[in-house]
């Protein structure tokens, strides 16, 4: 039984619809594999065996076919479940209920996918270790002591240690990028408006962005095609065909390259990165040219100031996106013992309900929106977004696809990074750009430094997100795949 | 020098209803220092004529039309609410522009 | 001081803030519908309860009724503007900001001109944006809902999302006096050129068009003085009150060598004054940003173009004409237009009756009603079709004036139309002139003494003949034949 959950999206959804198993039995599997390593690992907030054995029964009793139908999935616990608790790993949110599903979680249940349950995160999504859970971290399974990366470390490590073939994760400066590249997993950020965010818990509105994570760039690919398009419900949608990132990602299975340019970015290739993340990152580019691929230096001279820019823009918008959060409506409410005003029950519920680095990121937000401050820094910030966009649309007119190292280091020990803020803000520093400028971007697993994965990002023009699933799986296909060490 | 002082972040907190304690002021106020010093960076930047960026799509006059869709029942709506009475979230006394 | 003698001394610049709620059938961002007086909490959905992951789609028409108001007051459309965050914590408002428009309004620089005691004002448009309502709030266990004292508040989200526009006037100086009645008459403009169009039903009592009042005082000559913020303005009588007695306030300080602080008072319906509202302390920073869950509004200048010539006649036009067509007077037409019977007594006409007889009834009987039943004068329960119906009944002689009455006492009491009413009650004159000469001689059969009289010149004494032959029949007969018949009778005609 156990050897399913070592399969491919891809071969268990064949393998469904070919009857050779059944759904029950796949989604039977991965709870079971939940159960026997989420002691080590940690990567659910609340697992939903009744609801995903039910959709599993409709699949088996023919009631949904298609190209992911019976194959499970786990779902990052800031996108909305109806009647399924959905916290964002917050202690303000606890035992919330929500009375809606968003709109990622209705495709998936209408493609036949059981959902799991709901993985572990940073709080708000605020966070590149999982650290920031209000439940306690989720541990890589490479090296349990180690960060899982973050915000979407629950959806990575859920894959990587076998508990679900896929994830849903959400990336706002890398959350889906980040936790892929340390834990040696395929995690995509669809183009910005690609897919929906209605139902994704708001942290920077301009910059959220759901997307899938898998085991290989074709599993990636499928689920990609099933959650993205068009949604009435989000403004910000856009209302285009899905490029077809499934046909891409076989093309490129090929290991054919040829005609395609590859700018490296000369800023991310530098000494920003530990030694042995950029060896391996020279190493595929190896790989690439050999597949045919032509590698050209490219300067995007702003992406510098990204990671500032970043971290203006993205603690403004969420200032006032968690200002919602105040005990009223719903979640938590603190210290209303008959005798204090709304208000001081309000910011003791606030207070008692989200953890530092949220605290910190609605502080930072405040200031940066502040009457005297907001021209300096959140006007600016997004005068620097204006630049990062032209350093993108001019890179784009002399390459294919801007390619670099995912995160400058590899999975981290616990704690080595919590006691300076800054510091952990570095892991996202060559994610960060993509979301600033809403194209697409990728991370595939290519290399291990000191036995821990090492991630290779590939950027790519808005809406063509195609584009960069070709490049992945053809780098996959030469580099091959990681697998950590048995749990 | 600082970029922001306790009493700032204190103003802050207030401002963001957090109830910070002493503790987490004198914290707070020390690594939000660091940060405001690397963030300000987007300082260096000249950008005067530059429009900014609020929005990544280059989408305009997104709308539905005016017609009305199902809304949540009263027991849905108030489901998650900490506390309520008669169909309404109920809430402590709100400080009185008086008071 | 007198208000005359602050007036020589002191100059008034005054700004007005206008908010109506349109009636779109959904809110401004979700589809839940906008019913008055529903049950509480059942027309919200995640999106306008704020619950986590909900996001805003904004309702076309919103926009385009916004767009039109802003057309009639003469305003600039914005090519492309954005929506914007006004952040500050309120119970009443789910997401603890409103989603608003900051520096991008879509209309600006228009002018509304009013006219008082036959001098025309042009009061300029500063601004004219969208936004969203708030939910509603219920205080519980302080005195009569009030705030102040209360223990704890209930919230109703059903108003909340409401799609609001916001009118801002710039601000009028040079008004002097008048200022209290022209900030009166350009409300009343406002609420006018609104209702013409038919995008809110423009009701101040109900809170659908709600006012705040900007004053300051300077000397002349000096520059402009510190404004006050006066809100909680719920009526056209109380702009008045509201300005003249914030002029008075502010120069008693003055007068006093005091100074006036920068400040939002609530205006007291009962006693007609300003108290004061928020200190400057507690002032809110609001953080405005542009709103990322909405894009830009960029109107096509064709539709823009099409709203601008599908334009209704403006009122002041309207009212001109017809009070030319009815043969009125100016102040006649005002009290027409205050009573909100324009229209009503113009679908009168266009029924069939006169002008004369259409006005009689909306703005005597009926506006007596309304009144009473403290309702507007539309929904009194009588329509213009009804009142035609009635005048022709007069006119026919079929009703004198006061069974006309009783009839629209029970078209009102939902009987039925005038005939039906007539018919139901017993109510039509008498025109049998065997029974009606019968009822005469047994009057004069039964008042020998007075006939006598009558009969001997006192032609004065008719009445009390005339009064018993109404009392028999029960006032159907019409009081002037009855007369005319009595003297034939008595040989003095
Ligand atoms: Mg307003
Ligand atoms: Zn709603």
């Amino acid at each position: 039984m156990s050897d399913l959950t070592r399969l491919s999206a891809a071969s268990l959804s064949k393998m469904i619809s070919s009857r050779e198993l059944s759904a029950v039995e796949v989604t039977t599997a991965h709870l079971d594999r939940i159960a026997a390593v989420e002691d080590r690992v940690h990567a659910f907030l609340h697992v939903d065996a009744e609801g995903a054995l039910d959709a599993a029964r409709r699949v088996d009793a023919g009631e949904i076919t298609g190209p992911l139908a019976g194959v499970p999935i786990a779902v990052k616990d800031v996108v909305t479940t109806k009647g399924v608790p959905t916290t964002a790993a917050s202690k303000i949110l606890e035992g919330w209920k929500p009375p809606y599903d968003a709109t990622i979680v209705e495709r998936l249940k209408q493609a036949g996918m059981p959902i799991l349950g709901k993985t572990n995160m940073d709080e708000f999504a605020m966070g590149s270790s999982t650290e920031y859970s209000a439940y306690g971290a989720t541990n890589n399974p490479w090296d349990l002591g180690r960060i899982p990366g973050g915000s979407g470390g629950g959806s990575a490590a859920a894959i990587a240690a076998y508990e679900a073939p896929l994830a849903i994760g959400t990336d706002t400066g890398g959350s889906i990028r980040q936790p892929g590249a340390v834990t040696g997993t395929v995690g995509a950020k669809p183009t910005y408006g690609g897919t929906s965010r209605y139902g994704l818990i708001a942290f920077s509105s301009s910059l959220d962005t759901p997307g899938p994570c898998g085991r290989t760039v074709e599993d990636t690919a499928l689920l990609h095609a099933v959650m993205a398009g068009h949604d009435p419900r989000d403004s910000t949608s856009i209302n285009q065909p899905v490029p077809d990132v499934v046909a891409a990602a076989r093309l490129g299975k090929n290991g054919d390259l040829s005609g395609v340019k590859l700018g490296v970015v000369k800023e991310f290739a530098g000494d920003g990165s530990e030694p042995g993340v950029l060896n391996s990152f020279k190493e595929s580019l190896e790989a690439l040219v050999k597949l045919g691929a032509e590698i050209v230096e490219v300067s995007c001279p702003h992406f510098e100031y990204a990671l500032p820019a970043y971290y203006l823009i993205a603690p403004s918008e969420a200032s006032s996106n968690l200002a919602r959060f105040d005990g009223v409506r719903y979640g938590l409410r603190t210290g209303d013992d008959g005798s204090r005003s709304l208000e001081e029950v309000m910011s003791l519920t606030r207070e008692a309900g989200f953890g530092p680095e949220v605290k910190r990121r609605i502080i930072l937000g405040t200031y940066a929106l502040s009457s005297g401050y907001y021209d300096a820094y959140y006007g600016q910030a997004q005068k620097v977004r204006t630049l990062i966009t032209r350093d993108f649309q001019s890179a784009f007119e002399q390459v294919d696809v801007l390619v670099s190292p995912t995160t400058p280091f590899v999975a981290f020990p616990f704690g080595s990074r919590t006691s300076d803020p800054y510091q952990m803000y570095l892991a996202d520093l060559f994610t960060i750009p993509t979301n600033l400028y809403g194209g697409p971007a990728i991370s595939v697993p290519c290399g291990l430094s000191e036995g821990l994965p090492v991630g290779f990002q590939i950027m790519a023009p808005t809406m063509a997100d195609d584009r960069m699933y070709r490049v992945a799986a053809a780098l996959e296909s030469a580099v091959g795949s990681f697998t950590p060490p048995e749990l | 020098m600082a970029a922001i002082s306790r009493e700032e972040v204190a103003h802050l907190a207030r401002l963001s209803r957090l109830a910070v304690t002493e503790q987490e002021l004198d914290r707070f106020a020390g690594q939000l220092d660091v940060i405001l010093q690397s963030v300000a960076r987007v300082g260096e930047v000249a950008a005067e004529d530059i429009p900014p960026t609020s929005h990544s799509v280059p989408l305009t006059n997104v709308y539905r039309d005016d017609v009305p869709t199902p809304s949540l029942t009263q027991d849905e709506a108030l489901s998650g609410a900490p506390d309520a009475f008669e169909g309404r979230f109920r809430v402590p006394r709100i400080l009185d522009e008086e008071d | 001081m007198t208000y005359d003698e602050i007036l020589t001394k002191y100059e008034p610049v005054i700004g007005l803030e206008t908010h109506v709620e349109l009636g779109t059938r959904t809110k401004m961002f979700c589809g839940c519908k906008t019913d008055f007086g529903a049950e509480p909490n059942t027309q919200v959905c995640p999106v306008c309860l704020a619950l986590p992951g909900a996001l805003p789609v904004a309702n076309r028409a919103g926009i385009e009724a916004t767009i039109r108001i802003g057309l009639a007051l003469n305003c600039d459309i914005a090519e492309w503007c954005r929506m914007a965050r006004k952040n500050y914590f309120y119970p009443d408002m789910p997401k603890n900001f409103q989603t608003s428009q900051y520096d991008e309004p879509l209309c600006t620089d228009g002018y509304v001109d009013v006219t008082v005691n036959g001098t025309e004002y042009r009061i300029g448009i500063e601004r004219v944006h969208l936004e969203e309502d708030t939910g509603k709030t219920l205080h519980v266990g302080g005195a009569t809902g009030r705030i102040h004292g209360a223990t704890e508040s209930l919230v109703d989200y059903n108003r909340a999302g409401i799609p609001l526009v916001e009118i801002v006037t710039k601000p009028v100086p040079g008004l002097g006096a008048l200022a209290p009645e022209i900030a009166k008459a350009y409300v009343a403009e406002l609420r006018d050129i609104v209702r013409s169009l038919g995008v809110s039903d423009v009701r101040m009592e109900q809170g659908s068009m709600r006012c705040d009042v900007n004053t300051s005082l300077n000397l002349p000559g000096e520059e402009w003085g510190t404004r006050t913020e006066t809100k909680n303005v719920n009526s056209l009588r109380s702009v008045e009150r509201a300005v003249r007695s914030e002029i008075i306030r502010q120069a008693a300080i003055l007068d006093d060598g005091g100074k006036i602080f920068q400040e939002t008072r609530h205006f007291q319906e009962t006693t007609g004054d300003t108290r004061p509202g928020r200190s400057k302390e507690t002032a809110t920073d609001y953080r405005y940003f542009p709103e990322p869950d909405l894009v830009p509004i960029a109107p096509d200048p064709a539709w823009v173009a099409s709203l601008r010539e599908s334009l209704p006649e403006k009122p002041s036009v309207k009212r001109a004409r017809l009070r030319e067509d009815w043969g009125i007077s100016e102040v006649d037409m005002q009290s027409v237009t205050n009573a909100g019977a324009v229209e009503l007594i113009e679908e009168t006409i266009a029924a069939g009756a006169s002008p004369a007889g259409a006005r009689k009834w909306w703005m005597g009987e009926l506006a007596r009603r309304a009144n009473e039943l403290d309702v507007d004068l539309a929904e009194v329960g009588a329509t213009p079709a009804q009142v035609a119906a009635l005048q022709k009944l007069v006119d026919a002689g079929k009703l004198n004036d006061k069974l006309a009455r009783q009839v629209l006492e029970g078209v009102v009491a939902g009987e039925g139309d005038p005939a039906d009413v007539m018919a139901a009650r017993g109510l039509e004159v008498v025109n049998d002139t065997g029974a009606l000469t019968k009822a005469v001689d047994d009057a004069i059969a039964a008042n020998p003494e007075i006939a006598a009289k009558i009969r001997d010149g006192k032609v004065a004494a008719a009445g009390a003949l005339v009064g018993a032959v109404m009392k028999t029949t029960r006032g159907q007969a019409d009081a002037k034949a009855v007369r005319e018949l009595l003297l034939e009778r008595l040989g003095v005609s």
